[in-house]
């Protein structure tokens, strides 16, 4: 059980935190043939564009309705319908994705309202799907923008069926997921003889193939008639806090009952994942994966005499702490903990506090942890404090790879015991004659460090 | 806001810009920033170009007033180095809530300020404005003369909300600033007729040290670099300079303006790309000096160096051109890095199939033409998918461009060179010149091409 603190600070110093639009604008991106659209300043949308340029190494299907002053004080309406206009008309989207921003959100803009008009006006448009989602950068942060996106994805574009797909299930995918992950539980689904419905699936649109020509909008992730059809499922798997409310919604308009799986990294975790879909489609658990499952047992009895008793540092979003965070303290590690935002799991968090805060306060809290554990931004706090840092989170922009970093399943979870592990052997500190004995800046030892 | 509208104006209104002054009245008034299109648009707004004007100066507190995106989605992202001071690396913002919206910022702003003072002790606070805080009617040059007042410490209001332009238009506010409350606040501990500024010069992956040691040589003295790897006091003071370079000509062509008229400090429109363009920049350096009283020796001292080094330069990019001959570079760049990389490629036997002058001006232009003859290819604003079709089909090797665009030469399995501003490779001066050959060359001729164009046997021929 851990006390929630919000820090009491005016400034935020070194943020982990990264704004709702961008988390829903992300969460379209992983539909197919999807063309987010950020109802904002120019700036807003170029801002994470480059984030999401840096962090995937891919191109960025990412529009603005181009709000200026003027049109800011008198409202957006046209600025939305020509954005809408000129984006079917270049792209050629199936379905476009519309967030609001902080600046629209402080006018006052009725997008709704306005979505309305333009449908009336433009008959033409009929065939294109436009999700709109109300995200201010002043409220929440990335994690609820994804989670209030693919809320309004299901409610919107999800049927109900008079049929039932017997085979096919729906998995809700949490922001805290990367392509890897999603392939990873694609497999594990499928290898039960199941059909999985992804959305949204990232690893169908940014997991770095090479397209045979040039498109304008994302190529891959979950197709329209696939959301459509969400509704003939068995069941829907959500994965991660955040997909509750999208997993309720779908209940409630389709009838189809959700499991919520708070987490994936870990070995009780994912023996619960492959009880339910034995369960589900009647086979037994495969033998590929009671090999797997073997050989975490085998890397967790190898691994936990590095891991138990260490400190470790985690600042992330609430589901992603959550599912590290956990599984670090199942491997005996202690924990500090930095998040962004409120959620029903931070007092249920394995750690005495949880401070919802920004890397400052991450740094205040790393000394003296034997490891720190956040997105690249953290990377100059680790290089003060002077302790291995491994980076895990959006953005990782300094490192190859962050679409295709697994740490769900048996096998990421093994794997993920192998990374720390090594990166605990390689910091391991060699006795030494003065080991023994007392220092003389033990007395200094619980002073407050010095900023930067 | 109304100042800030008036200030706009005057910033559109740049005697000293060519573009500027061949408009009408009309056109004038209208600004130099292109309508933006709707669902159609690219590119930061003037808080980003502000921020990555002013950012370079590493010792101060750069404090962003506005909701988590401004900052959050966005820190500590960009390549302008520092030799000594880290602070400008750290992510200060008040992170604004929905309370904060109902009933104001300035009192978190004013809270901030304090916080980042007791903390961290900067010499300044820079504190930028965004887009809701200034539409609710946050008056954060009233918070920042308040804070000053109290703390005695300078605070300085950067008032470029994103809304009202583009990224150059930031960068011209962010000039403006500067202007109006830190040039001139403070003296230089001592003077020297070697003394100038480099404007609109960022530090970019330590390219401002490609340069520095020729100048050193010279006993030139770069008072103030405005902004790569500046300190605060160097900027306050750097109206004691005798001459000044502006170096990203249409960035912060306010700032050389002013303060030529302010201070009387003469300045030239130059660059570092480019053998014969850091040659004439040297050149003019020392020109500027000799006529501000300098003594003449510079001159012959300056012709020697640039002798030495040109010559160095071209010995070593000899090696180069047999490898490089005849192969076809798309250059996607703005401004004045258009003609005078252009002019230094063709010199090692690349042939420039096409390059953008989105952002340059007429003068840019007509250099370009002049250095690529009649059949120039310049692209107004080149579509993505134009370039990918350019490249896929072969008809160019390699493109340069920044980092938005590489995917598209990428994903046509084409060679790639960053030259904007998230670059890891320094290419400033004689240096820099031989840096971005090697850098083409070794990306042309980089084994993987050849395997990753191979198709998969399956896909090649039925098994």
């Amino acid at each position: 059980m851990a006390t929630v603190i919000t820090s009491k600070k005016a400034c935020s110093v070194n943020p982990l935190k990264m704004s709702q639009p961008i988390g829903a604008a992300l969460a379209f991106l992983g539909l197919n043939r999807c063309m987010p659209l950020l109802h904002g300043s120019q700036g807003c949308t170029a801002f994470g564009l480059v984030l999401f340029v840096r962090h995937f190494r891919e191109a960025i299907p990412l529009q603005t309705t181009a709000m200026n002053e003027v049109a800011t004080i008198l409202g957006g309406m046209d600025n939305v319908e020509q954005a809408i206009v000129n984006i079917c008309n270049r792209a050629r989207p199936e379905v476009i994705g519309l967030c609001s921003t902080g600046l629209t959100e402080t006018k006052g803009d009725d997008v709704e309202g306005y979505l309305k008009l333009i449908r009336a006006k433009h008959p033409e448009l009929d065939g294109v799907p436009i999700v709109y989602v109300s995200t201010p950068d002043y409220k929440d942060a990335f994690q609820d923008g994804w989670s209030k996106a693919v809320t309004g994805i299901v409610r919107q574009l999800a049927q109900p069926a008079a049929v039932r797909a017997e085979r096919q299930v729906n998995v809700l995918a949490g922001s805290h997921l990367t392509p890897g992950d999603l392939e990873e539980i694609r497999e594990m689904a499928e290898a039960f003889g199941l059909d999985p419905i992804l959305v949204p699936d990232l690893s169908g649109s940014l997991d770095g193939h090479i397209p045979e020509d040039f498109s304008p909008t994302t190529l891959g992730g979950t197709r329209l008639e696939q959301i459509r059809a969400m509704g003939a499922s068995r069941a829907t798997i959500a994965v991660g806090e955040q997909m509750r409310p999208a997993a309720e919604a779908l209940e409630q308009k389709t009838g189809v009952p959700y499991t919520l799986f708070e987490r994936l990294t870990g070995l009780t975790a994912n023996d619960r994942l492959l009880a339910f879909l034995s369960r589900e489609s009647g086979r037994q658990v495969p033998d590929k994966y009671r090999r797997q499952r073997s050989q975490l047992v085998d890397a967790m009895l190898d691994g936990h005499f590095f891991f138990g008793g260490k400190r470790v540092a985690v600042g992330a979003e609430p589901d992603l702490l959550w599912d590290v965070g956990c599984w670090l303290a199942e491997m005996g590690c202690e924990l500090e903990a930095v998040t962004t935002a409120h959620s029903p799991l931070l007092e249920r968090l394995p750690s005495a506090e949880v401070t919802i805060g920004d890397l400052e306060d991450l740094e205040r809290l790393a000394h003296g942890c034997d490891l720190l554990i956040t997105h690249s931004h953290g990377r100059q706090a680790a290089e003060r404090l002077g302790i291995p840092f491994l980076r895990m989170g959006m953005p990782t922009f300094d490192r190859l790879g962050a679409a295709h970093r697994l740490s769900v399943g048996y096998r990421g979870t093994r794997d993920l015991v192998f990374e720390i592990g090594n990166l605990f052997l390689a910091n391991a500190h060699d006795n030494r004659p003065d080991t023994w004995t007392p220092a003389k800046e033990e007395r200094h030892a619980g002073a407050p460090a010095t900023a930067h | 806001m109304a100042t800030l509208a008036g200030k706009i104006q005057q910033v559109f209104d740049e005697p000293a810009c060519g573009k500027n002054q061949a408009k009408s009245d009309k056109e004038r008034k209208k600004g130099c920033s292109k309508q933006l299109q709707p669902g159609a648009a690219a590119g930061g707004c003037a808080f980003d170009g502000a921020k990555i004007a002013l950012q370079p100066i590493t010792d101060v507190a750069h404090l962003v007033h506005g909701p988590i995106a401004c900052e959050g989605n966005s820190w500590d992202n960009r390549g302008a180095k520092s030799s000594g001071a880290r602070l400008y690396r750290t992510g200060f913002t008040t992170d604004i809530n929905e309370t904060d919206v109902v009933f104001g910022g300035e009192k978190r702003l004013f809270k901030s300020i304090k916080e980042i003072l007791d903390k961290y002790d900067p010499p300044a606070v820079f504190v930028y404005q965004t887009c809701v805080t200034a539409l609710i009617g946050d008056d954060i040059e009233a918070v920042c003369k308040a804070a000053s007042a109290k703390f005695g410490k300078p605070v300085i209001p950067v008032n470029a909300p994103g809304f009202v332009g583009s990224k150059n238009l930031g960068n011209k506010l962010a000039g403006e600033a500067l202007l109006d409350h830190v040039i001139g606040t403070e003296e230089p501990a001592y003077t020297t007729p070697y003394d100038i500024n480099i404007i609109g010069e960022y530090n970019l992956a330590g390219e401002l040290w490609q340069v520095k040691p020729l100048l050193d040589e010279l006993g030139i003295r770069i008072l103030s670099c405005i902004s790569g790897d500046a300190r605060y006091h160097e900027v306050a003071s750097s109206h004691r300079a005798r001459a000044a370079m502006m170096v990203c000509s249409k960035a912060m062509i306010n700032v050389a303006r002013k303060m030529e008229e302010r201070y009387g400090i003469p300045f030239f429109e130059g660059s570092f790309y480019g053998i014969s363009d850091m040659s004439d920049s040297l050149r003019q350096i020392a020109r500027l000096l000799v006529e501000k009283g300098a003594p003449a020796e510079l001159t012959e001292r300056t012709e020697a160096l640039i002798r030495r080094e040109e010559a160095r330069a071209w010995e070593r990019l000899d090696p180069y051109r047999e490898r490089l001959a005849g192969k076809r570079v798309l250059l996607i760049t703005g401004g004045v890095k258009s003609w005078s990389v252009v002019a230094a490629l063709q010199e090692v036997g690349l042939e420039i199939v096409g390059t953008s002058v989105k952002k340059s001006t007429k003068e840019d232009k007509e250099r370009i033409k002049e250095i690529m003859g009649d059949d120039a290819h310049m692209f107004d604003d080149m579509t993505p998918r134009e370039m990918y079709r350019m490249l896929k089909e072969a008809r160019a090797d390699i493109m340069l461009s920044g980092g938005r665009s590489q995917f598209v030469a990428l994903k046509a399995k084409m060679p790639w060179l960053d030259i904007n501003q998230e670059r890891h490779h320094a290419y400033a001066g004689y240096e820099g010149m031989v840096a971005l050959v090697r850098e083409i060359e070794k990306s042309l001729y980089n084994p993987i091409w050849e395997q990753v164009r191979t198709p998969a046997p399956w896909d090649a021929a039925p098994l």
